[in-house]
């Protein structure tokens, strides 16, 4: 399973990468593994506001149906249109291609709550997976 | 999970890495790598799937036909020696106990294949049906397996390791015996996915060196083990209804839109008759429809339909098609409205997404 460093990461199993005030957000390597095939992603518009903790999405496999929670509170800067038609990315690149918005953070304290690759290796790891 | 029942497959499936699951009271397998890719290898190439934990109850002796002919809503009579049909086990109402395979082993001995999860209730019931005729029923689930093997190549698979039938010549629905490692089997040319393939029947014990010796000759040709995530999906394209989900005790024959399998007039009185008659009189207000979202949006059970602002159904099953790659389902939907073409809406956790009914089934292969 794969926890890149750099990357804060949510109890909910999202990431996000901050730069220049902005966040990019996606899901775990280890969500869309407990997932499996990912076949709709349903994300939030630019424009719309998140705010951390709070359900931001649908992802859905083929089985189940999971909540997308926003790990940061804030404005959406970009969402990405690809994941429309190639809601795989997820399963295939979920740190990479599978991105899913881009929010202009409104309270970068935040992020201090969230955990550091090394924490949520552990937290996966205690959580019983 | 301690107290979950096992198939002979188990450590199979867990040497293979399987996801598995709590399927009604059985530990299965729900995916080996990816649903996805489970039902395309079914589809185009073949699929291998543990079904023994499928219920196997035998009626056997001189009025075994009339016992199974009060219980079924098919007309077991029109059955050959080898043949097989599809019927509902009915309740007093017309309703399902359970849909279920029958088999004309001989002509006092049929073969009932029952949904693992109901084995014991429909052993119950068919026990209960059975005061008062000469027939013997047994319930044989328990040293009884099933391994499916379906797709395009699953006949082509599995022809070499039987070298005393022709399994191309066996009709789809119709049984032979075959020599497989060493011993006589029940091959059945049946199948819960749509397309072609063989449910091969064995005791426990034989099960997990049969498994190996199919994945292992058929990995060549592309068999992959599917788990019964695939085998939701695949049925679900196919517009095979599932206990529990499209049909269950509160469902007529009629409403599920299976007047094919009832046969009214098979000239003696059955469980349902008197109800599915009166219904079929009145006209059902009701019914089993195959649809299509035709704006973005996975239907999935349980979710309510509406038309015109007004709740009238319900979604029985749905995903989105990983073989036809679209969103889709079936539904109950009233008579009035369950015409291909009708229109209507599914809510889709608070948003009303546009649907429409399309023809069954949804997929259907070319032969």
């Amino acid at each position: 399973m794969s926890i890149p460093s750099g990357l804060k990461y949510s109890k909910t199993h999202e990431w996000v990468k901050v730069e220049g005030g902005v966040g990019t957000v996606g899901i775990t390597d280890f969500a869309q593994h407990e997932l499996g095939d990912i076949v709709f992603v349903e994300a939030p518009q630019p424009g719309d506001a998140v705010s951390a903790g709070t359900q931001m999405g649908t992802v859905e496999s083929v089985k189940a149906v999971s909540e997308l929670n926003s790990p940061v509170s804030g404005t959406v800067a970009e969402t990405n249109d690809a994941l429309v038609d190639h809601p795989e990315f997820l399963n295939q690149d979920p740190y990479g291609n599978g991105w899913i918005v881009k929010v202009t953070l409104s309270n970068v304290k935040e992020l201090e709550g969230l955990m550091d690759a090394d924490a949520y290796g552990k937290y996966v790891a205690e959580s019983g997976h | 999970m301690g107290n979950l029942k096992v198939t002979p497959l188990n450590a199979e499936h867990r040497a293979l890495g399987a996801k598995m699951v709590d399927f009604g009271g059985w530990d299965m397998p729900v995916q080996y790598t990816s649903i996805l890719d489970e039902h395309i290898a079914v589809r185009t190439r073949a699929g291998l799937f543990d079904v023994s934990h499928m219920g196997e109850i035998w009626i056997e002796g001189p009025k075994a036909l009339d016992l199974v002919q009060r219980l079924s809503s098919n007309d077991a009579s029109k059955l050959a020696v080898g043949q097989i049909h599809y019927a509902g086990l009915l309740t007093g109402d017309g309703c399902f106990v359970d849909d279920m395979l029958v088999h004309k082993m001989a002509d006092d001995r049929y073969l009932l294949v029952v949904n693992a999860s109901n084995t014991d209730k429909d052993f119950a019931w068919v026990q209960k049906n059975a005061k008062g005729f000469d027939a013997k029923v047994t319930n044989a689930s328990p040293q009884t397996a099933q391994i499916a093997i379906q797709g395009p190549k699953a006949v082509e698979i599995l022809q070499p390791l039987v070298p005393d039938a022709d399994l191309s010549a066996v009709k789809y629905y119709w049984f032979t015996y075959g020599t497989l490692l060493g011993e006589k089997r029940l091959l059945a040319r049946t199948g819960y996915t749509g397309e072609d393939g063989y449910e091969i029947y064995l005791p426990p014990s034989k099960a997990a060196e049969l498994w190996r010796l199919l994945l292992e000759r058929g990995k060549s040709q592309g068999l992959i083990p599917a788990g019964l995530g695939a085998r939701d999906t695949l049925r679900l394209e196919a517009c095979m209804a599932l206990y529990g989900n499209d049909i269950d005790d509160t469902t007529t024959v009629l409403e599920a839109d299976l007047g094919w399998i009832l046969k009214l007039n098979k000239g003696c009185d059955f469980n349902g008759k008197a109800a599915l008659e009166k219904q079929k009189a009145a006209g059902v207000e009701r019914k089993l429809v195959a649809f299509e979202l035709t704006e973005r949006g996975i239907p999935r059970h349980g979710m309510e339909c509406y038309s015109g602002g007004k709740k009238v159904g319900h979604v029985t099953s749905g995903t989105q098609a990983p073989f036809l790659k679209k969103p889709l389902g079936m539904c109950y939907l009233p008579t009035a409205l369950s015409q291909p073409g009708a229109t209507f809406e599914v809510d889709i956790r608070g948003k009303r997404v546009p649907a429409k009914v399309v023809p069954k089934p949804h997929y259907k292969r070319t032969k």
